[in-house]
């Protein structure tokens, strides 16, 4: 019994189990079912140790913006909460992720719901993410995996469809479908764009420097743009401060711009950790998805629109980064008038990846300036709405990092608001 | 023979090309080790081909790309590797 016990509480083991299961599923040859499971296992601890670089960068982060502005300074990044949230809650994560698959798959078997959400590191991120809504109001157990699991599945359906209709203009096909949780921020770029904009000057027609192309290389503009906000954040507290209490004595700029790479490169490991769990489950879950419900159509992640708008994409970055420092600014001026909020500083990587699909979402509804506009409207809705979401994360909203894309937050809100209103 | 296909963060689309470069493989019958990473990886992994949609590919330099146009073309993906693997083999 409690060899069971030990098993249900390490979250290592059990993703393990899962690709295990999966593997047996598609009747693997013996060899690969065990080179598989145990480089699932090994993923979660790559993970863990990712996620003490980045938490030791981000919590001298948090101690330099507490002493230069007196508020929390948060920086939104999927990887950096979900690694430090996965430690008391990875039982219940992988639990619920393997509990919404199924859900998934019953749900396009027999709905018209027909949508397999493949983007696996999503399904990870959301599936933690619920269980830190449920565990804050007291929930655990069975309830919290047969909840989380069909609160899951039900969206990993349901946002491809919202998305389906712009993503025929966007591919010009009905092929292949859109799965990213970050959906409700595109549909709102979407609704800019064709409010608007201009349909008919799209943002491919004209010559758009691609001097910012570097940018796409992750850890390269997470590690600059961290730079920045750390250099920023160590003057505000000053050199004496930053030297006497946190560098051990070491140059004040130097130090921060250490850091900086320092979390860039805990992300690193966290993504590589991530990679290693997902595997094995991926393709199993897609070998068996495709089986069971042939006609459904995968939901693929976001750079999949990508291609077909390059010059939609940067101007997305740019346009929501824009709107990500306009957001930190109205955040900051509503601490100045004495109402005490966390300051969500632009994180890159949302900016990035969600920023260019919301441009490249707006540019299909209208054009140049709806790729403009969308991105911008993109990047303030992803400044407000973790302030909204951070209370209800129990103690992870004290941590100086948060959910950063629009359907963490919207189905996180709407979620995390209904337990507290039930229990 | 190894094949590796990148992406901006080497999660997501790389990995369902990566799931497509294998079922193109298993067409043209050619039998090759296939992984994924992302974009700072890339330049240190040794592969004989890297393939990457058209927006990355460029940032690939050195070495030998496949630029995809369409992420999800099987066809298009079918035509560019087999045209690639014909030289690098």
């Amino acid at each position: 019994m409690k060899i069971i016990i030990d098993v249900l509480s390490s979250p290592a083991i059990l993703v393990g189990l899962i690709a295990l299961i999966g593997l047996v599923l598609q009747k693997k040859p013996l060899s690969d079912v065990l080179k598989g499971t145990i480089k699932t296992i090994m993923g979660f601890m790559v993970l863990s140790a990712g996620a003490a670089l980045a938490v030791t960068t981000l919590t001298s982060f948090g101690i330099m913006f507490q002493q230069g502005f007196g508020i929390q300074g948060v920086v939104p990044n999927n990887e950096a909460i979900v690694a430090l949230s996965l430690k008391q809650l990875g039982s219940s994560t992988a639990l619920i992720m393997a509990g919404a698959m199924v859900f998934n798959i019953i749900l396009a078997r027999l709905t018209p719901l027909k949508y397999i959400f493949l983007t696996g590191h999503h399904t990870l991120y959301m599936a933690c993410m619920l269980a830190a809504l449920m565990t804050a109001v007291g929930i655990g157990g069975w309830k919290l995996v047969v909840g989380g699991s069909v609160v899951l599945g039900f969206f990993m359906a349901l946002m491809p469809a919202l998305a389906q209709p712009i993503m025929r203009r966007i591919t010009g096909t009905d092929d292949v479908a859109f799965g990213h949780f970050g959906t409700v921020g595109y549909l709102v770029a979407a609704g800019i764009g064709a409010l608007f904009g201009n349909k008919g000057k799209s943002t491919e027609d004209i010559k758009f420097p691609q001097g910012m192309a570097f940018l796409r290389d992750t850890s390269v503009a997470i590690a600059l743009v961290m730079a920045i906000l750390f250099v920023i954040v160590a003057v505000a507290c000053g050199q004496a401060f930053v030297e006497s209490t946190l560098s051990g004595g070491q140059n004040f700029i130097l130090y921060s711009l250490l850091q900086a790479i320092g979390f860039a490169g805990g992300v690193f490991i966290i993504l590589a950790g991530v990679r290693l769990i997902l595997a094995e489950i991926v393709p199993a879950f897609t070998g068996i998805a495709t089986r069971l419900v042939p006609n459904a159509k995968p939901a693929l992640d976001c750079p999949v629109v990508y291609p077909y708008a390059p010059n939609a994409v940067l101007i997305g970055f740019l346009s929501s980064f824009a709107g990500g420092i306009l957001g930190m600014g109205i955040l900051l001026w509503i601490n100045s008038r004495g109402i005490a909020v966390p300051i969500i500083l632009p994180g890159v990587v949302p900016h990035f990846f969600c920023g260019a699909t919301a441009g490249v979402f707006g540019n299909a509804t209208g054009g140049i300036k709806g790729s403009i506009f969308g991105a911008l409207a993109h990047g303030l809705l992803i400044t407000f709405l973790p302030v909204l979401l951070m209370p209800l994360l129990g103690t992870l909203g004290f941590a100086n990092t948060t959910y950063s894309d629009s359907d963490f937050c919207v189905i996180g809100i709407l979620f995390g608001n209904f337990l507290h209103f039930v229990f | 023979m190894k094949i590796m296909v990148v992406c901006g963060s080497g999660l997501g689309s790389s990995f369902m090309l990566e799931l497509n470069v294998k079922k193109v493989l298993k067409e043209l019958q050619i039998t090759a080790e296939v992984d994924h990473c992302d974009l700072s990886s890339a330049s240190g992994e040794r592969a004989d081909l890297f393939v990457a949609t058209r927006d990355i590919a460029g940032q690939l330099s050195g070495k030998t790309v496949v630029s995809l146009n369409n992420m999800i073309d099987l066809k298009e993906l079918k035509e560019k590797l087999g045209a690639a693997l014909g030289s690098v083999l």
